[in-house]
């Protein structure tokens, strides 16, 4: 009985997960779903046909202005100016320490009067830090370059916001929605119209993105359509295999992606290259909180290294869990979970870099004993290359 | 076995105790029904050695799902007589009869005084009833 002084959030979908059996827990200050029948089942699902997962959780930001590409280029650890409409760009929001404080997608797109604005998903748990965070720099950057003006919105309580993750996905997809998803590269979106159950289209947005490794895609819509559209691809995708999945499944799939997960592998004690997320920092011509730092942080050696482990028996290691050579501690695990792909436990963690290499034998303690374990490569799961992306 | 003949604790283990002719007792412990739907995915169960001492309230062995690892207790004082080895290799046994061929190990009892912190089937089901209200 965990004792909490609000009322976690509900999605527009939160009474259709209780009405089918979803296993309510709280999650980043919202009523989600962890499961309906089973994590593995949905895991499954997700990786041989497809899974829809209510994502509503994540934090939404609207900003819109002349200067909206640029003040985000100032704010995220990468250039977002020159982002061209219909694209989306994985970026970290750095402190000024080079901590990592989020991740986040960017988008770029027109609304239906043409008017450009970005879109900024980021971590639920996030939210409110960088809505502080936002409002902080705002203002230097408004003074900065009078004229470029610059407005946002947290919209994540007026959207909701679905997964569509799976070799299935475009079969399920394609008769609802009214662009042609088999153009659409990855990491490209759209503003589209889909088919809603009462006959009429409604807007949205569709991005070819996802957090499982798989084809797939996330589609924002306003919270008052949700529930019809979420139904209506839930009819469609039973017959092609497919199932509802909760955040139990998205933390697994996740994780044998090999893609770090905000709490866990970053934190702000973590720098980007420790989490080899160097790909995702513009050190040069570009100004942003942790610029300097990231620029010093790359000349030093690592502190430590994320890895991913293949334990040898079965017990599953968690986060916490310390990682060890020759009886001394090296690291820590951030993620662990048996992984229903590979039918083993699997986890991620941090470890001093002389241990980071592929093949190197650890030991993780788990609850007392040292159990063996292989550093391996990440990501453990990558997609059957039949279904690339163009 | 029926769940109504069973005793229960806190931590859903089931028991059932048996006692021979010769006033051996036997206690037959497994994990109910209602604890293996929560755990749901089920991933590794650890049964201890024949012939260990285990202590009522302490742990003998640990049950794994995806999401979470739990400690399996004993409702008594006593040795390891026999554990379900088959189970191990096939977990989804535990769901499909947790009071049958779903049962973990048996303890020749020592001591049966931890029994009189079980509850009865009626009383485990009213805890089982809030425990999933919240």
């Amino acid at each position: 009985m965990t004792s909490t002084f609000y009322t976690p959030l509900h999605t527009p979908l939160y009474d259709w997960h209780v009405a089918h059996g979803g296993r309510m827990v709280e999650f980043a200050g919202w009523a989600m779903p962890v499961q309906y029948t089973s994590i593995i089942e949905e895991h499954l699902a997700t990786r041989s046909a497809v899974g829809l997962c209510d994502i509503t959780h994540m934090s939404h930001f609207r900003f819109e202005g002349p200067g909206a590409g640029d003040f985000l280029g100032h704010l995220l650890t990468r250039r977002i100016g020159d982002l061209n409409p219909g694209h989306l760009r994985y970026s970290l929001v750095t402190n000024d320490e080079g901590g990592i404080l989020d991740d986040v997608l960017v988008g770029h797109f027109h609304d239906a009067k043409a008017q450009p604005f970005y879109v900024v998903v980021a971590n639920g748990v996030n939210r409110l830090k960088l809505v502080d965070w936002i409002n902080a720099h705002l203002p230097k950057e408004l003074a900065q370059f009078p004229g470029q003006e610059v407005a946002y919105w947290d919209v994540t309580r007026l959207w909701a916001m679905i997964a569509i993750q799976g070799p299935r996905s475009l079969d399920l997809l394609r008769p609802f929605v009214d662009a042609d998803l088999d153009e659409m590269p990855y990491y490209t979106g759209a503003e589209i119209r889909i088919l809603h159950p009462a006959g009429r289209r409604q807007g949205g947005i569709i991005s070819r993105t996802g957090y499982t490794a798989e084809d797939g895609f996330e589609l924002i819509l306003g919270v008052g359509v949700a529930p019809g559209v979420w139904q209506a691809l839930l009819e469609a995708a039973r017959p092609l295999g497919g199932l509802p999945t909760g955040i139990g499944a998205r933390d697994t799939l996740r994780l044998e992606a090999g893609m770090p997960l905000y709490g866990h592998e970053l934190t702000e004690q973590v720098n980007p290259f420790q989490a080899g997320l160097g790909f995702a920092c513009e050190l040069h011509n570009l100004d942003y909180p942790g610029r300097d730092a990231l620029l010093r942080l790359k000349q030093q050696p690592l502190e430590s290294q994320r890895i991913g482990l293949e334990m040898a028996g079965r017990r599953v290691p968690r986060q916490g869990c310390m990682i060890l050579a020759e009886s001394r501690p090296i690291g820590q695990v951030t993620s662990g979970s048996y992984s229903p792909t590979f039918e083993k436990p699997v986890a991620m963690g941090y470890v001093t870099p002389e241990y980071a290499q592929p093949g190197t034998r650890v030991d993780v303690d788990i609850r007392g004993r040292l159990e063996p374990a292989n550093v391996v490569k990440l990501p453990f799961y990558r997609r059957n290359p039949k279904g690339k992306h163009k | 076995m029926t769940p109504e003949q069973l005793l229960y604790s806190k931590t859903h283990e089931w028991v059932h105790v048996e006692t021979d002719s010769s006033g051996t007792k036997t206690a037959t412990v497994g994990l109910s029904a209602f604890a293996l739907d929560l755990l749901t995915d089920l991933v590794f169960v650890e049964l201890p050695e024949v012939g260990r001492a285990v202590s009522a309230g302490e742990p003998f062995g640990e049950i794994e799902s995806v999401k979470a690892v739990s400690d399996l207790y004993s409702p008594v004082d006593g040795q390891i007589a026999e554990v379900n080895g088959p189970i191990v290799e096939k977990l989804e046994t535990l769901a499909e009869d947790p009071y049958g061929a779903g049962w973990l190990v048996k303890i020749k009892v020592s001591d049966d005084a931890g029994l009189a912190d079980l509850f009865a089937f009626a009383a485990y089901r009213k805890q089982c009833e809030e425990e999933s209200q919240h």
